[in-house]
């Protein structure tokens, strides 16, 4: 079954067009990789699933409903929640509270409620501070849950900004670049983090420049270049495709 | 990140030095209850801005957001207040309520289009507010007598009793006070006050995680509006008088030297900078014509030693204590 369908997305900044007339089809379960080289749409592509950008064309349909153009808060109510490339965490918070902000989404009350602190909603809090710990537990950050966000070290904010949208409960979770910055035992760990999250029943989908983590990762492959789809496969099949080849290396597609 | 157990902090410290501050300006209250007189005045006054800049806390600490126009809804309700019960014969609760209802509604009015918008939009359309509110209660004399002002606002009442005494007040505003602070503090550990912070550290991954940050801008800026009411409702019945100048733009500077003072974003911070922003110039009076010369470098001299206010002092000491542990 899909996930996520996208259908001929286009995103156009003026005269150019970052992403051009892409379709491609996630299926529910699993990880997608899409790669490709420095500026051809990756993160264009990501914002325009998750609502920060309305595409110019083109439509995004996530578990049957149209989002195309939804605001990000309410695609991520109904279960596609992301990271960034650039890791925002909320710096002057703990790791703790940062991953609590995450489970916002499945519990209630707002200003009343925090006024009067019913028996109800203390409940509810016990069960976020839980559901926060097991979560800083699975990547690994129980020992750092009470330091501020802004004082983990990188490869530890890129694991708790993981953590943090995971609390979300996401049907489908985007990374963006989550390797980026982190050295190869990080990115080892990381890529078990990954293939744990999809054991667990959660899709993934990924923004990846190493191609390790990719190879290791993805059961499945879409390839951009210059904002089109090239390629799409297993890993393997990508490797191979001489249109990836020459994205990569930058032959002329003929040579190959 | 190493975790050596000479630089943690004896748990127990750490907490009495956290209450330090409370103790500090708690103590002032007491002294200024039993003392009587002119203290128990300035004390009256800085308790009405200890619930005034809890508010803008609200807004500015732990949401993120800047305002320069929160003088205005103190103000609205304030002269609300002041009119019902002078000319219509209101009892100050009722009257006090519809002062919130209206400081509210403009709240909604200001803040629901331009809360959308990331930027200063909002601090703009604040500090607009400000003045228009102001002017409105120069030029409409037949409400708000100009200049003149209102006077002769009786005093806050409960159920018949009116408190009259100075001491009475400043028992009354205490209790105003330790719960505007409770429900600060309460909102600060909430889910609500999670969404908060989460909109002041980034408005995109708050909304990534399905926070609406303009939802959540609008809650804090409508909650810490009210606060402001509150605070410009008591000036009228504990002074008695109102005039423009009493919201004037001072009104904002004075708030946002207490809310920086005392350490924005913190629990504390409102009532300790309250306290020793109203305690200053009264300490400094002796020094005549360097009164704010003397003023202005004590100022200087708190945001250089305890930069993120001073009920964040005992972060100091920590620090200094993690430093003397690492060297020895």
């Amino acid at each position: 079954m899909s996930l996520l369908e996208l259908q001929n997305v286009t995103q156009r900044f003026g005269g150019l067009v970052a992403v051009d007339d892409v379709s491609a089809t996630i299926a529910q379960g699993g990880v997608t990789a899409v790669i490709g080289p420095n500026g051809a749409g990756k993160t264009t592509l990501f914002n325009a699933i998750s609502g920060f950008r309305t595409p110019s064309a083109g439509r995004v349909v996530f578990g049957g409903v149209d989002i195309t153009g939804m605001a990000p808060e309410r695609i991520a109510a109904i279960g596609l929640v992301r990271t960034f490339q650039l890791v925002q965490l909320f710096g002057e918070l703990t790791a703790m509270e940062n991953v609590k902000v995450g489970c916002h989404l499945h519990t209630r009350g707002d200003l009343l409620a925090a006024i009067l602190r019913s028996p109800a909603t203390r409940r509810s809090e016990r069960q976020v501070e839980d559901d926060a710990r097991k979560l800083l537990d699975f990547v690994g950050l129980t020992d750092v849950a009470d330091v501020a966000a802004s004082s983990l070290p990188y490869g530890q904010q890129r694991l708790l900004e993981i953590a943090r949208a995971l609390a979300a409960q996401p049907k489908l979770l985007l990374l963006d670049e989550p390797a980026a910055g982190l050295n190869s035992g990080e990115t080892a760990r990381l890529s078990a983090t990954i293939r744990e999250i999809a054991a667990r029943g959660t899709t993934v989908l990924l923004i990846e420049h190493d191609m390790k983590l990719v190879m290791s990762t993805a059961d499945r492959v879409i390839v951009l270049d210059f904002g089109r789809k090239i390629a799409e496969g297993t890993p393997d099949e990508v490797r191979d495709n001489p249109a990836v080849i020459a994205a990569y290396l930058g032959m002329p597609e003929g040579a190959a | 990140m190493t975790k050596s157990p000479t630089i943690t902090f004896p748990d127990m410290t750490r907490r009495g030095l956290g209450a330090l501050p409370w103790i500090a300006a708690a103590g002032v209250l007491a002294y200024a209850f039993f003392v009587g007189g002119y203290l128990t005045t300035v004390m009256s006054f800085a308790l009405i801005y200890v619930v005034f800049v809890t508010g803008l806390n609200v807004f500015m600490g732990y949401a993120g957001q800047v305002s320069f126009g929160h003088n205005a809804f103190a103000a609205l309700s304030g002269y609300t207040s002041a009119y019902l019960t002078t000319s219509h014969g209101f009892a100050p609760l009722p009257a006090f309520g519809a002062g919130l209802a209206l400081a509210l509604s403009c709240a909604l009015i200001v803040g629901y289009p331009t809360l959308r918008l990331k930027g200063h939009y909002l601090a703009m359309a604040t500090l607009a507010i400000g003045l228009i509110v102001y002017e409105v209660a120069v030029e409409w004399t037949s409400v708000t007598q100009g200049y003149m002002g209102i006077s002769g606002i009786p005093p806050i009442g409960i159920a018949g009793y009116e408190i009259t005494s100075e001491r009475g007040q400043l028992a009354f505003l205490t209790v105003i006070v330790a719960l505007a602070t409770l429900v600060s503090w309460r909102i600060r550990e909430s889910r609500f006050g999670r969404a908060l912070s989460a909109v002041a550290g980034s408005e995109d991954a708050a909304r990534a995680l399905g926070i609406s940050a303009s939802r959540y801008k609008l809650s804090a800026f409508l909650a810490s509006a009210a606060f402001a009411a509150l605070a410009g409702s008591l000036f009228v019945h504990v002074v008695g008088f109102v005039s423009p100048e009493v919201y004037g733009l001072h009104m904002v500077v004075l708030a946002f030297t207490m809310l920086y003072v005392g350490g924005i974003g913190t629990i504390a911070g409102p009532f300790v900078g309250a306290v020793i922003i109203s305690l200053l110039p009264e300490m400094f009076r002796q020094f005549k014509d360097y009164q704010d010369l003397a003023y202005g470098a004590a100022l200087i001299l708190l945001l250089i030693y305890a930069p993120r206010g001073l009920s964040t002092i005992s972060s100091l000491f920590r620090r200094a204590a993690a430093k003397k542990a690492v060297v020895s």
